[in-house]
């Protein structure tokens, strides 16, 4: 097995190497993640693995249902949630990874990488999202 | 086209009223409205109502009386009472009716709100990683707005100051305590840089406001107060709304400038002539941002405003005179028609502690909610 991603059609292969975006052939416009329902108009593709953070903020409570992570109060651990810019394409809602949520800077030069939801869950196990970590 | 007046308005306390459901607390603001409009239900010839949460409005007809009266059921959001006002407004407006009633009212349980993903066309995973929270929407959008136009988090917790010496002052509010700047500013951090302190909480609550025709209004002989316009507007492209996986880089406006720019036009009138405004303070972070998008103030300068007061119950323009939703909660159906109550009581002379100074002509209201609706009122007397 080994560790999963959270979701099919969140990054493009079994590497994690890059989120999968939505794009309008119509229109162009860039969006994520892919829409529920398929749509003739709509085409997948890869979203740039760099960017910038645009603004950000900390969950510093664990969440209620549907969360799926570690939710236990006494070992909930603060987690920060930002919108990463990648440039020409759009803005990715996006856990910021190896950096505290009091040196988070906007403007900031992060890159994509995988965490698992629970990092004390045994390694083959996981269930992987995704985040961005500076550069 | 007859002008449409306020003529009467009920209010349910807000807050929390154990044993008394969220329809209940509805019906006893109707019959608020009734008795301050000197009417009885039976005069009512339509109703426009909603709740998020606590069942279809029209079936209160069974505690009100079986006039057999149109009662329609708005459902629009945070924008329900908003939404119940402008089609009372219109139905007026048409000449079909006379006189008729608008009526929101709630009750939520405790603590944030709890949302499904796939309500919201998003996938699992995104409520399984742990962004399916309000919270963190408005705590990302504050954070650039600060950024952006260079203002401090003191800026926000002025706005709460402000919000609960106000509330300390308003009989239907829920939080009645001043709580000081620096125990504001050292509260515990929920979605940063809001605090607990910041946020409003889901709440109970109700209000019913009784509409008539400018004809019909000088028959009751009551203060003539004029709803000058109502306008709700939805988001323009390029907004940043809740529960957004991906915002474009290319940023554009919001359905609250758009609201503001067709009201004031509506009626007439500018940011200049508003004497008293209550603005969606969801959290402190709305309060300010609202102030600019409203155009009563440039973007970046809600801190002066803030440190000079201007803002106050007696500053030149007074945002949110009953705590607005920081001291009052938020029961989604009520919130908007809430601040539209305030107004009434403002313009008429008669809200004691909290009274605005200087004889108010004009009040401004304007309610945002998900995703992405915006809802004003003008009224004039």
């Amino acid at each position: 097995m080994g560790a999963q991603p959270i979701a099919d059609n969140l990054f493009t292969d079994e590497n994690m190497t890059a989120l999968v975006g939505a794009r309008n052939k119509q229109t162009g416009h860039i969006f994520f993640p892919l829409p529920l329902t398929p749509n003739d108009d709509i085409e997948p593709i890869a979203l740039a693995t760099r960017g910038t953070v645009w603004t950000y903020t900390v969950q510093r409570f664990p969440p209620k249902t549907p969360y799926a992570g570690p939710a236990d109060p006494m070992d909930f651990k603060p987690y920060v949630v930002a919108y990463v810019s990648l440039p020409g394409q759009t803005m990715v809602e996006s856990r910021l990874t190896g950096v505290e949520p009091e040196d988070v800077k906007i403007g900031m030069e992060v890159e994509l990488t995988a965490i698992p939801l629970d990092p004390d869950a045994p390694a083959d196990e996981q269930i992987m999202i995704h985040a961005f970590q500076p550069v | 086209m007859s002008d449409v007046c306020i003529v009467g308005a009920g209010i349910h306390p807000f807050g929390r009223t154990e044993g008394r459901d969220g329809m209940d607390q509805g019906v006893y603001a109707v019959k608020q409205a009734l008795a301050d409009t000197g009417i009885k239900w039976e005069d009512v010839e339509f109703a426009f109502g909603g709740s998020s949460a606590s069942g279809a409005a029209d079936t209160m007809v069974s505690q009100l009386g079986l006039t057999g009266i149109q009662f329609i059921n708005v459902s629009n959001g945070c924008a329900t009472g908003g939404s119940a006002l402008n089609a009372a407004a219109s139905a007026i407006k048409s000449g079909e009716y006379e006189m008729g009633m608008a009526v929101g009212f709630d009750k939520h349980p405790r603590g944030a709100f709890n949302a499904d993903p796939a309500a919201y066309g998003l996938p699992n995973w995104y409520g399984e990683a742990g962004y399916m929270l309000t919270t963190q929407f408005f705590g990302a959008k504050i954070m650039r707005y600060l950024h952006e136009n260079g203002l401090s988090t003191e800026a926000l917790g002025r706005v709460s100051e402000k919000a609960f010496r106000n509330g300390a002052k308003t009989d239907h509010a829920w939080r009645r305590s001043e709580v000081d700047l620096e125990t504001i500013m050292n509260a515990p951090m929920i979605s940063d840089p809001l605090n607990k302190y910041m946020f409003c909480s889901p709440a109970e609550g109700a209000v019913a406001l009784i509409l008539a025709s400018e004809k019909k209004a000088k028959e009751l002989g009551g203060p003539m107060i004029r709803l000058k316009t109502s306008v709700m507007r939805t988001r323009p492209p390029g907004s940043f709304e809740v529960f957004a996986a991906s915002i474009d880089n290319e940023r554009g406006g919001t359905a609250t400038e758009l609201a503001a720019k067709a009201a004031f036009e509506q009626a007439g009138m500018g940011p200049e002539d508003i004497d008293v405004a209550q603005l969606q303070d969801t959290e402190a972070g709305a309060e300010i941002m609202h102030m600019a998008e409203n155009g009563f103030c440039a973007h970046g300068d809600q801190e002066k405003w803030l440190i000079e007061g201007r803002t106050e119950i007696n500053g030149a323009l007074p945002v949110n005179t009953d705590g607005g939703c920081l001291a009052c909660g938020e029961p989604i159906g009520a919130s908007g028609l809430r601040q539209v109550y305030e107004n009434v009581v403002q313009l008429r002379g008669t809200a004691g502690e909290r009274q605005v100074p200087g004889d108010p002509k004009t009040a401004y209201t304007q309610v945002y909610g998900a995703p992405g609706v915006s809802a004003v009122t003008i009224l004039q007397r």
